[in-house]
């Protein structure tokens, strides 16, 4: 299938019970008797959920040998992230595992919310075709997990440890030194960096005797995996004060495997040990679905949701990523999307430093580009919680009268919020990016900090690719440019080819208009496709000429509308962190990428 | 635009008597779901978020 073109060669022909898959414990080497202490890790990364696979994945890819430890030995249990949104499919792509996910997940992209028995608001997360990727999928967390083990365990640099639990962290000069737990005694991992991907419990997280600060939501949410066979369509579908539970709201999922996740809102004053029960759960599911519904209950659990974060996700040489830097409610998929594009963040950017290619600082612009996005979600899904648990008797009024005047009023409609869905925050105040020159204007969204749009494309006459665009970018520096090679006079393209093998490597992506031959104008290293229906232009907002400086993940820091080196140049120093230092007067051998 | 509290009213105490009209046989609660309503629609019609933000700042503001 064409979807699966671009994942990594995995055999998937038996795909295990990933609910009930346990991976081996073995000692590592630094137990071995006699063992002598080498040097540190580059980077080792705690918890192998989704956030630290796909650090671990994506470190891998640059060259990076990872060590992954995690204090167990399952995938994740019971009913957690199930939205996986657009932007996290994409960097599943560029991974290579996104295919897996969108064939077994369930795709969705319009949802509708209810007041007591009508429908009052409709809202549809991707209008507009030629995208790879849809708006959504739902999977179940360990589905995700199991596919990106699956990956992580046929790249040849992740070490991964089971049942290995950090118990002691001890920073020095230029490592951390981890105190291991395993199941044959302790012992001590060194890693330059380690990134902390270890949950909302975060151990690392007390052992560096750090905090989240936030608000918890005086609230109770039962949240039940249902097994059956129903006809709703596979769209989110959200109930205030429904005649099947009045007074509370309800949220319905579609998950594969006809699972079907179901939120009910409790209150604050319903007891979490009781609610659990079936004699509690049956009945609310039943008033649901109705009398003759035939169903079984996967999983029950009752939740209290809390916004919070800590302060600084950076300590060091100690990165926190995911729910161990930032946890969020869940109306919104805004939890795991943005932990999976923390991963995004930060990859490269150790990686480059690990290089030598970008200095040490580099690090804090992970921690303030995702601080900021961590600060984005939060406020959305606060909103949300606000809205959908209102915190005064004033503010129950106000939510109560949106949804009466919703029923008749569309102003009122766009005020319902019931959730406000996952979408990459726009790094708008990096410092990594380059602001636009004066008297170049643009229009649409691809401003410096936005994720890039993709777009549909075709490659050269006779060479094969995937026909879209955002494959052509990430994991390097691209320039994107709009127009021929040809078009480019030769102290440009002289210039442009001293770039690709700088000190930091660029590579270039010509985007035309026109069919391509395949023997024009052959540029070694460089990419030319066609915008095939003309979308990438107007997305881009693109006009012959019009160059984009796209960063490893596939972020927009800079962009112009004529193509000059010397502006790409000083551009790609501000992007590494490095602007008005000047680049390192000899380039380091350049790490070999893991991935062919 | 800033908030205009000079006087605009083209109907003063027509509209005050209009204004407590509307609470007409309405208990507590549904006096204060009304005014919730009200809120709303005036809002939306003014529209400019930095009006409604030095409206909302003058309401809090104690006497």
């Amino acid at each position: 299938m064409a979807t699966d073109a671009i994942d990594t060669a995995i055999d998937t022909a038996i795909e295990p019970d990933y609910q009930r898959q346990q991976y081996a414990y073995t000692p590592c080497a630094e137990q071995r008797p006699g063992h002598a202490a080498g040097a540190p890790h580059p980077v080792v990364v705690v918890g192998a959920g989704p956030v630290g696979l796909a650090t671990a994945i994506d470190l891998a890819r640059h060259g990076v040998p990872v060590v992954l430890i995690d204090d167990d030995c399952t995938l994740s249990t019971g009913s957690r992230a199930i939205c996986f949104a657009k932007r996290t499919l994409d960097i599943f792509d560029r991974l290579g595992c996104a295919g897996r996910m969108v064939e077994k997940g369930v795709r969705w992209h319009l949802g509708k919310v209810f007041l007591r028995d009508s429908l009052v608001y409709a809202f549809d997360l991707l209008p507009e075709s030629g995208h790879q990727r849809p708006a959504f999928i739902n999977l179940q967390q360990y589905y995700v997990e199991g596919y990106l083990l699956d990956l992580a365990r046929a790249l040849p640099n992740i070490d991964i440890r089971w049942k290995s639990r950090a118990v002691n962290l001890e920073s020095r000069d230029d490592h951390v030194a981890l105190t291991v737990e395993t199941p044959d005694g302790c012992y001590t991992l060194c890693g330059r960096y380690v990134v902390a991907a270890d949950g909302s419990r975060s151990g690392l997280r007390k052992l560096m005797g750090l905090e989240s600060h936030g608000h918890t939501f005086r609230d109770r949410f039962l949240i039940a995996d249902v097994k059956m066979e129903a006809a709703f369509p596979p769209e989110r579908w959200f109930w205030f004060d429904p005649p099947f539970h009045p007074n509370q709201s309800v949220l319905l999922h579609r998950q594969p495997d006809n699972v079907w996740r179901i939120d009910f809102q409790l209150g604050w004053d319903a007891d979490p040990v009781l609610e659990k029960t079936p004699e509690r759960v049956i009945p609310r599911v039943r008033a649901l679905l109705g009398p003759e519904a035939k169903f079984e209950l996967e999983w029950v659990s009752v939740y209290t949701f809390s916004c919070v974060r800590m302060d600084r996700f950076r300590h060091g040489r100690v990165l926190f990523a995911g729910d161990a830097a930032h946890g969020v409610s869940p109306f919104g998929a805004r939890g795991a999307n943005s932990g999976v594009q923390d991963a995004e963040n930060l990859a490269w950017k150790l990686a480059y430093v690990l290089a030598g290619r970008a200095p040490d600082s580099l690090l804090d612009t992970y921690a303030s580009e995702r601080e900021f996005a961590a600060d984005e979600n939060i406020r959305h899904s606060t909103r949300s919680t606000d809205f959908i648990t209102p915190k005064s008797a004033v503010s129950r009024t106000f939510r109560d009268a949106v949804l009466t005047l919703a029923r008749d009023h569309g102003f009122a409609r766009q005020l319902v919020n019931s959730g406000r869905l996952s979408v990459p925050a726009v790094l708008h105040e990096s410092p990594l990016n380059t602001a636009d020159g004066d008297g170049e204007t643009f229009a649409g969204t691809m401003v410096p900090g936005a994720a890039c749009a993709d777009a549909p494309v075709c490659g050269m006459a006779g060479v094969t690719g995937e026909p879209w665009l955002l494959p052509r970018l990430g994991d390097q520096f691209v320039a994107l440019i709009f127009g021929a090679p040809a078009g480019l006079d030769a102290a440009t393209r002289s210039a442009l080819q001293a770039l690709q093998q700088g000190a930091v490597p660029l590579r270039l992506v010509f985007v035309t208009d026109a069919a391509i031959a395949a023997s024009a104008d052959p540029w070694p290293g460089a990419t030319v496709v066609r915008d095939v229906e003309g979308l990438a232009a107007r997305r881009y907002d693109a006009r012959a000429g019009t160059c984009y400086l796209i960063r490893p993940d596939q972020h927009v820091c800079a962009r112009w509308r004529t193509v000059d080196a010397a502006r790409i140049g000083a551009a790609l120093d501000r992007a590494i962190g490095q602007a008005g230092q000047g680049r390192p007067a000899v380039a380091p051998a350049p790490k070999p990428m893991a991935m062919a | 635009m800033p908030l205009n509290t000079a006087p605009n009213l083209t109907r003063p105490d027509d509209f005050y008597e209009a204004l407590i009209d509307m609470h007409r046989d309405l208990d507590d609660a549904a006096s204060q779901a009304a005014n919730a309503r009200l809120i709303l629609l005036l809002a939306n019609h003014i529209g400019d978020h930095q009006t409604l933000l030095e409206a909302l700042a003058l309401a809090r503001e104690a006497p």
